[in-house]
C-alpha cells in the first residue's frame, strides 16, 4: 500500500503540471532574464506571465506588487525589517503569541535591539482579542504582524479587520499569509493590507521560491540591496524555476480553490468525526468554526505526540506534532500553550494537513489505523488505568523533578 | 525525524516490560509532565537478597522515553539493587546503541526512576539533583544550565573559555551566538561587560594560554620527543577506531600532524584534533596548537 501524505502544512508535493512546466527552464531556456539577447528575453517573459498569476490570486491591483523573494521566511523578515528601516522614530511591533516562528524569533531578536514588542493573547480557541489590538495601535507601532492561518491549527484570524483598523492609525499592516494563500480565496485589491508573505511550497510549487505582496505606496526598504531586479528591491539573480513553478501553481490552485473549500474540507472533517468518534478523552485543537479547509489539529490525551508519529509512520501514515519532542525542545507548541491546552493533551497533539491529492481511501485507512495506536500508547502511560484514565490523574502521577 | 537506531527501534515498537509490576514493592516516578517525559518505574525486589526479581515500566514520553524504559527495566532485571545503582545513563544509552544528543535526557530520566525507586525500597528520601536546561551545543549534547555554571565557577569571559571548559562550541561552531548571549548575561551579572574579539577566533585555547604562567621551558630536542611520546599514548585508542594520527612536523606553537585511516575526513576529525591539543596543553605545560598537516601553509616561491 503506497504511504499516506497527511502533512500539507510542512510542505506539499510539487504537481506535476508544475514539474512539467519548469522542465524547459533547466537547459533550453537557461538565460538571464536581465539580458538583453534571446536567451535572456524569453526568461523574462516567463516571469512576467508568472508575476501576473501570482498578481490573480492574490487578487492585487498592480503586477509591480509582486516582489520574488527566496522563501516566506525571507518574505516576512523583509517587510518588517522594511517598516523598522523606513520609520526610524517608531519603536514598537505588534503581533501575536502564535505567529510562525519566522515572525516570533525574528521579533524577539529585535527586543534586544531596543524595540517593544506587543504579542496578542489568544483565547482557548486561538482567538484574537481585537478590543486588546484596538487599544495598542498607536503611533509609536511601526508595523503590525499577523498571520493570515495558524500553522498547527489552521484557525483563521480576522486579518483584513485588522489591516482595516492599523490603516485608520497610519500603521503598517503585514500578514503572513503562508498557509492561506492557495486555500483560501482573497482579494488585496479591496483590503488595507499593505504587505503579505507567501511561500511557494506549501501549495505545490517548488521548495526556494517566495513571495512578498508589497501595496503600491507603501514605504519600502530593501533587505538585500544590489541588483535592479525586483525593480531593486531584491536583488540577486531571478530563481527562473521557483518562479515559473510557482506561477504554474498558482493557476492551479486558483482552479481547484472550490474543490478545496467543499471536497477537501469533507475529507478533513470525516477524517475528524472519524477520529473523535473512535477514540476517547480526544479532541480538536483551535477555532473549527473558522479554520482551513485542509487542517484539523486534535490532541490525544494522556500521550506523547512523537510516539503517535513514529507508530503512524510504522504504518506509512505522515502527520506532524506540537509535542516537544518532535522538535528538541523542551516545551510543547507555544501555540498549544497559548491556548491553555494542558500538558497531559498539549504533548499529545497531532495535527493531519490535507491536499487535493488526499483520496477518502486514505481517510478511511487512517480513521482505522489511529484508534489503536492511540491505545497501544494509553497501555503505557502511567495517566491511564483500565480503559480511562486513572482517577485525578495530575495528584495520582506526579513525578519528582518539575 | 530522528536518527534512531534500530535498537531503539525495537525497544519502542516492541517494548520490554511494559505496564505496572504485581506486588510490586519500589517505585520510582520522576520527570516532568511540562516537558513531555515521565516515568513510573515498578519493581518486586527479593528481601532477603535484594535481587531484582521483576521489574515494569509506565512512560508518557516520545519514542526515546519508551525505549529507555524498556532498555533499563531489561537491564536492572537479576541484578542486586547495589549492582543495578551502578548503571549510567550512558549505559542505558549504549544499551540502545546511542541516543541522539536531544535525547540523551531520556536515559538521565532512566537512572532516575532507578534511584528514586531504590530510595522508596529502602525508604530513603531520594533528592534529585537534576537540573536540565535548553541544549545549547548539539555538537556535544551542552544545556544552558551546564554552560552557566562553568561560566561562574571559572569566571570566564570568553566563547573560546568556554568551548575549553565545557566542550559546548566545540564543533560546527553555529551556538556561538548562544554562548556569546549566555556570556553577556552572566558576565553583566557579575557587572562586567562581555566584550568579543571583531571576528571569532577560529582556534581557541589563546585566553588561556595568556593566563597562564610561563611553563619551564624544554629543549627543543627533548620538547619534540615529549609531543611524541605524548602522541604514542593517544594512538591506541584512535587505532580502536579504525582510525591513526602521525606526527608531521612541530613549528614553534604549531604542531603539524597526520590523521589518516577512519579519522581523515571523519566528521569528527575536529573533534579527534580538539582532544589530542587539550591533551597536549595539558602535558607539555604550555599553549600550543595541533594543526592537520593538509591546513599548512603553503609557502609561495619567491614571495
Amino acid at each position: 500500500m503506497a504511504d499516506i501524505y497527511l502533512d500539507n502544512n510542512a510542505t506539499t508535493m510539487c504537481d506535476p503540471e508544475v514539474v512539467a512546466a519548469v522542465q524547459p527552464y533547466f537547459s533550453e531556456q537557461f538565460g538571464n532574464p536581465s539580458s538583453l539577447h534571446n536567451f535572456g528575453n524569453k526568461v523574462g517573459f516567463a516571469i512576467k506571465k508568472a508575476r501576473k498569476s501570482i498578481q490573480t490570486i492574490l487578487g492585487a491591483e498592480h503586477d509591480s506588487e509582486i516582489i520574488f523573494t527566496s522563501c516566506g521566511s525571507e518574505s516576512d523578515s523583509t517587510a518588517i525589517l522594511s517598516a523598522l528601516k523606513a520609520q526610524p522614530e517608531r519603536k514598537e511591533i505588534i503581533t501575536t503569541v502564535v505567529e510562525h516562528p519566522a515572525v516570533l524569533t525574528l521579533c524577539e531578536f529585535l527586543e534586544t535591539e531596543g524595540y517593544t514588542v506587543h504579542y496578542l493573547k489568544v483565547d482557548n480557541k486561538g482567538r484574537l482579542d481585537l478590543d486588546e489590538y484596538a487599544s495598542l495601535l498607536t503611533d509609536q507601532v511601526a508595523v503590525v504582524s499577523v498571520m493570515w492561518a495558524n500553522n498547527e491549527t489552521g484557525t483563521i484570524f480576522p486579518v483584513e479587520q485588522m489591516a482595516e483598523m492599523a490603516d485608520a492609525k497610519g500603521v503598517m499592516f503585514h500578514t503572513d499569509a503562508v498557509q492561506a494563500v492557495g486555500k483560501i480565496p482573497m482579494n488585496l485589491a479591496d483590503s488595507k493590507i499593505h504587505m503579505l508573505s507567501l511561500s511557494g511550497h506549501k501549495l505545490h510549487a517548488p521548495k526556494g521560491v517566495g513571495v512578498l505582496y508589497l501595496r503600491r505606496g507603501v514605504r519600502f526598504r530593501p533587505l538585500l540591496r544590489g541588483g535592479h531586479q525586483e525593480r531593486g528591491r531584491r536583488a540577486g539573480t531571478e530563481n527562473t524555476i521557483g518562479i515559473v513553478g510557482l506561477g504554474k501553481a498558482c493557476d492551479l490552485a486558483l482552479e481547484h480553490m472550490e474543490y478545496e473549500n467543499t471536497e477537501v474540507a469533507k475529507l478533513r472533517d470525516r477524517l475528524q468525526e472519524g477520529i473523535l468518534a473512535a477514540v476517547p478523552h480526544s479532541f480538536v485543537t483551535g477555532d473549527p468554526d473558522n479554520r482551513l479547509p485542509n487542517t484539523c489539529n486534535i490532541a490525544f490525551e494522556y500521550i506523547e505526540g512523537e510516539a503517535i508519529l513514529l507508530l503512524m509512520n510504522k504504518q506509512g501514515i505522515a502527520a506532524s506534532s506540537g509535542s516537544a519532542c518532535t522538535s528538541g525542545s523542551l516545551e510543547p507548541s507555544h501555540v498549544m500553550k497559548a491556548m491553555g491546552i494542558p500538558y497531559t493533551a498539549a504533548h499529545g497533539t497531532v495535527r493531519f494537513s490535507l491536499s487535493r491529492y488526499t483520496t477518502p481511501e486514505e481517510i478511511e485507512r487512517v480513521i482505522e489505523a489511529v484508534p489503536p495506536i492511540v491505545e497501544q500508547l494509553r497501555k503505557l502511560s502511567p495517566y491511564w488505568g483500565d480503559g480511562g484514565p486513572i482517577e485525578n490523574p495530575e495528584e495520582a502521577f506526579a513525578p519528582v523533578y518539575a | 525525524m530522528w536518527d534512531y537506531s534500530e535498537t531503539v527501534k525495537e525497544h519502542f515498537y516492541n517494548p520490554k516490560n511494559a505496564g505496572a509490576v504485581a506486588e510490586a514493592n519500589a517505585v520510582g516516578d520522576v520527570g516532568s509532565i511540562s516537558c513531555g517525559d515521565a516515568l513510573r518505574l515498578t519493581l518486586k525486589v527479593d528481601a532477603d537478597t535484594e535481587i531484582i526479581l521483576d521489574a515494569g515500566f509506565q512512560t508518557f514520553g516520545c519514542g526515546s522515553a519508551i525505549a529507555s524504559s524498556s532498555a533499563l527495566t531489561e537491564m536492572v532485571k537479576g541484578k542486586t539493587l547495589d549492582q543495578a545503582l551502578e548503571i549510567s545513563n550512558q549505559d542505558i544509552a549504549d544499551f540502545l546503541d546511542g541516543l541522539p544528543p536531544e535525547k540523551m535526557h531520556c536515559s538521565v530520566m532512566g537512572r532516575e526512576a532507578l534511584q528514586a525507586a531504590v530510595a522508596d525500597y529502602r525508604g530513603e528520601e531520594w533528592v534529585d539533583d537534576h537540573e536540565e536546561g535548553a541544549l545549547v551545543c548539539k555538537c556535544f549534547a551542552i544545556d544552558d544550565v551546564m554552560i552557566r555554571d562553568t561560566i561562574k565557577a571559572n569566571n570566564l569571559t570568553t566563547v573560546e573559555e568556554v568551548t575549553n571548559y565545557t566542550k559546548a562550541g566545540g564543533g560546527c561552531s553555529s551556538c556561538h551566538e548562544g554562548i556569546e548571549n549566555i556570556l553577556a548575561e552572566e558576565l553583566a551579572a557579575r557587572g562586567e561587560t562581555f566584550t568579543p574579539g571583531a571576528v571569532g577566533k577560529k582556534e581557541g585555547f589563546v585566553n588561556l594560554a595568556e593566563k597562564e604562567a610561563a611553563p619551564a621551558k624544554l629543549t627543543g630536542v627533548k620538547r619534540i620527543l615529549k609531543i611524541q611520546e605524548i602522541l604514542e599514548g593517544l594512538r591506541p585508542a584512535l587505532q580502536a577506531d579504525g582510525g591513526d594520527v602521525e606526527l608531521m612536523d612541530v613549528e614553534g606553537k604549531n604542531i603539524y600532524v597526520k590523521l589518516v585511516g577512519a579519522c581523515s575526513g571523519c566528521q569528527m576529525a575536529a573533534m579527534t584534533l580538539g582532544g589530542v591539543q587539550q591533551k597536549m596543553i595539558e602535558e607539555l605545560g604550555e599553549f600550543v596548537k595541533v594543526i592537520p598537516e593538509s591546513e599548512r601553509p603553503v609557502e609561495i616561491a619567491g614571495a
